[in-house]
């Protein structure tokens, strides 16, 4: 037996394929929503592995510091560093800020690094060019995503830093490049407070008798410089002697003043599950609208095509052809439909992907998926002018 | 040989129930031998087209009997149960227009019924090929449908009514589109493949220039068929 679907879109390829490559473009556009997901997930993960922690020690109360605003004191890392099992613990801030860049901006996270060296928790641990921050101000290692090269000035706040080393795809959870500085200049331009803030802090703590005593000399000075230093950070990233149970740590940590832990577990379910839930949805609830827009246009091209065939559906009947020949031809032709449209999507999307501003991570998972759900779109779609074609009396061939 | 053909007894068709009913077979009676062509006659309306419809399996009949074959398709509201394997295998059907299978080319909008049947692609395609070398169309097997004229569509339709040796065909207002020549070129090709296959054709016609080359005709007024001698004329062209 020959194909009857397969001859008839030979014959009407141009039709086919024109319609094809329309629906195989938005098939496109849903491949690349999916991979919009995938690459915002990789991301969280890109910095968490990225971040070399097993725990996350941050301000009681707090999912910090990547989903919420947290703030410790800059010492209590030496306690951490007393707890049985913790290899290193180092202190690390985060601040997402617009760099200038020549006359364009770049949003990137700044990333202050205990001062260490290499390997410290908070540390990049692969460059791709350059070398590593090795003196204790306004060094920077910055991701080529930025566009910073080698030799590059950065201005932060209100210094300047050399551009070291580079460093690739060490990205913020919502896909910012990095930005590495040393720690002291980080907690300077993150918890800095202006001129003006300064000076009237000065004139208020100099103009109060308990801290202003004839009698003792030294103390204004030592209370002006307490209140202008800036003791924290954002976090404590420990790193673990393997073996040791993340889960122990935590509690251990759980059970101080003002300080609570998460693992690398629980940090992913803040990343994937808290931080971008909201854009999870937002992208399934495009992919739904997508999937109806597809299965519409395929119904419809098909119902369309099969009206155009009810003379010749009629003839096939009155000749004895089954009707589960005519609905397998109708279901093979919105099959090759979606295939076609598929084909083009996924060349489309794979050819478009790395255009996009942000991570675009196209997996073959998801193309699988994308395929089955292709097909049985197209299935679904086709039901109606199947049962349009069924419907079609032989007597019609044989006419009044 | 009146026990295959066709053999029509007493047949009636009524559409519709009570007030609306309309009775547009009321008693038709007919036999064609195999190899016999005959022509039907019959002014608008007088039930051709019903007439048809119960002989290609489509419609049922109210009562009456039919026999098509050496098979008994009706006998008064019994019937055969498969009517879409009877159509392909026992019925073949030439229309006013050729209504071939535009995405399929001549060889294959030919083999296709034997295909249909269950045989293999390529002893259906050689049964193609050998009725399309009978009609003299051969040469235009791999052409599609579109390409080809009215008259080798027609012969093309031709082939495919005769693919699966059908001991019946027929044909309705095969020549209505046709000129002068072309249909009697039709008619003396059906009359050629009855007397070649052993078959029976009824054309269904109004057309003048061919009436007189029937031998038997039925007319048919208000549902009832009255079977007259035809001229029989010679056709030009036949050896
Ligand atoms: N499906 C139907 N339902 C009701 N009445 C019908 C139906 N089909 C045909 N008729 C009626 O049956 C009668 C015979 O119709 P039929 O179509 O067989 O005539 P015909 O001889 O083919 O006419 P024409 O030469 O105009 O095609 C007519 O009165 C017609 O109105
Ligand atoms: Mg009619």
């Amino acid at each position: 037996m020959i194909s009857l679907a397969g001859r008839d879109i030979l014959h009407g390829w141009g039709k086919f394929v024109f319609t094809g490559v329309g629906l195989g473009l938005l098939i496109g556009v849903t491949l690349t929503m999916a991979g919009v997901y995938r690459g915002m997930v990789d991301d969280g993960k890109a910095l968490l592995d990225n971040s070399g922690a097993d725990l996350w020690v941050v301000q009681r109360d707090t999912l910090g510091p990547y989903a919420e605003a947290s703030s410790i004191a800059d010492d209590r890392y030496r306690d951490l560093l007393a707890l049985p099992g913790v290899r290193a613990a180092a202190n690390v801030t985060y601040l997402t800020m617009q760099l200038k860049r020549g006359a364009r901006e770049v949003r990137a996270m700044v990333v202050g690094i205990a001062p260490q060296g290499p390997g410290t928790p908070g540390w990049p641990a692969h460059l791709v060019a350059g070398r590593h921050i090795t003196r204790s101000h306004y060094e920077a290692v910055a991701d080529i995503a930025t566009g910073f090269q080698l030799g590059d000035r950065i201005r932060i706040r209100r210094q300047h830093y050399t551009v070291v080393g580079q460093t690739r795809r060490m990205v913020s959870s919502s896909g910012d490049p990095m930005v590495f500085i040393p720690l002291r200049d980080a907690q300077q331009a993150q918890f800095l407070k202006d001129n003006d803030a300064i000076a009237q802090q000065r004139r208020r703590t100099s103009e109060n008798p308990a801290f202003n005593r004839p009698g003792v000399p030294g103390l204004l000075e030592a209370a002006i410089d307490a209140q202008s230093s800036n003791p924290s950070v954002n976090a404590v990233l420990v790193r673990l002697d393997p073996g040791a149970r993340p889960d122990e740590a935590r509690e251990a940590v759980r059970r101080w003043e003002h300080l609570t832990a998460y693992t690398r577990h629980e940090m992913e379910e803040i990343l994937v599950g808290k931080l971008i839930a909201t854009s999870a949805r937002q992208i399934g609830m495009f992919l739904a609208i997508l999937a109806v827009v597809s299965a519409a246009i395929v119904a419809f091209i098909i119902y369309t095509l099969t009206l155009g065939k009810i003379r010749e559906i009629a003839v096939l009947k009155l000749i004895g052809a089954r009707d589960r020949s005519i609905a397998w031809m109708i279901l093979q032709q919105a099959l090759g439909l979606g295939l076609i449209g598929f084909t083009v999507g996924k060349v489309a999307a794979t050819f478009w992907a790395p255009a996009f501003p942000k991570y675009v991570l196209l997996v073959p998972e998801d193309s699988l998926r994308g395929a089955l759900a292709v097909a049985l779109i197209c299935a679904l779609a086709s039901l109606v002018a199947i049962r349009a074609a069924l419907r079609v009396d032989p007597a019609e061939a044989i006419g009044g | 040989m009146t026990d295959s053909g066709i053999i029509i007894e007493g047949l009636r068709k009524r559409y519709g129930e009570g007030d609306t009913a309309v009775d547009a077979l009321r008693g038709v009676n007919m036999h064609v031998s195999p190899g016999e062509v005959i022509g039907l006659i019959g002014p608008s309306g007088s039930g051709k087209s019903t007439l048809l419809k119960c002989l290609g399996a489509v419609t049922d009949p109210t009562a009456g009997r039919m026999t098509l074959g050496g098979e008994v398709i009706y006998d008064e509201g019994w019937r055969i149960r498969d009517l879409r394997a009877l159509r392909r295998d026992k019925i073949g059907f030439v229309f006013q227009s050729p209504y071939l299978i535009p995405f399929l080319d001549v060889t294959d909008n030919v083999a296709l019924l034997p295909m249909l049947a269950g045989n293999a692609n390529a002893a259906a395609r050689g049964r193609a090929r050998e009725l399309l070398e009978a009609l003299d169309v051969a040469h235009r097997d791999k052409a599609m449908p579109s390409q080809l004229s009215g008259g080798e569509q027609q012969r093309v339709a031709i082939a495919r009514a005769l693919a699966n040796h059908p001991p019946v065909i027929l044909a309705d207002e095969p020549t209505a589109p046709l000129d002068s020549e072309r249909a009697l070129t039709v008619i003396r090709i059906l009359n050629q493949m009855a007397r070649q296959y052993h078959t029976a054709i009824i054309v269904v016609t109004h057309d003048e220039k061919i009436i007189p080359t029937f031998r038997r005709i039925y007319h048919i007024r208000d549902g009832v068929t009255h079977e007259e001698e035809g001229e029989g004329r010679e056709l030009p062209g036949t050896p």
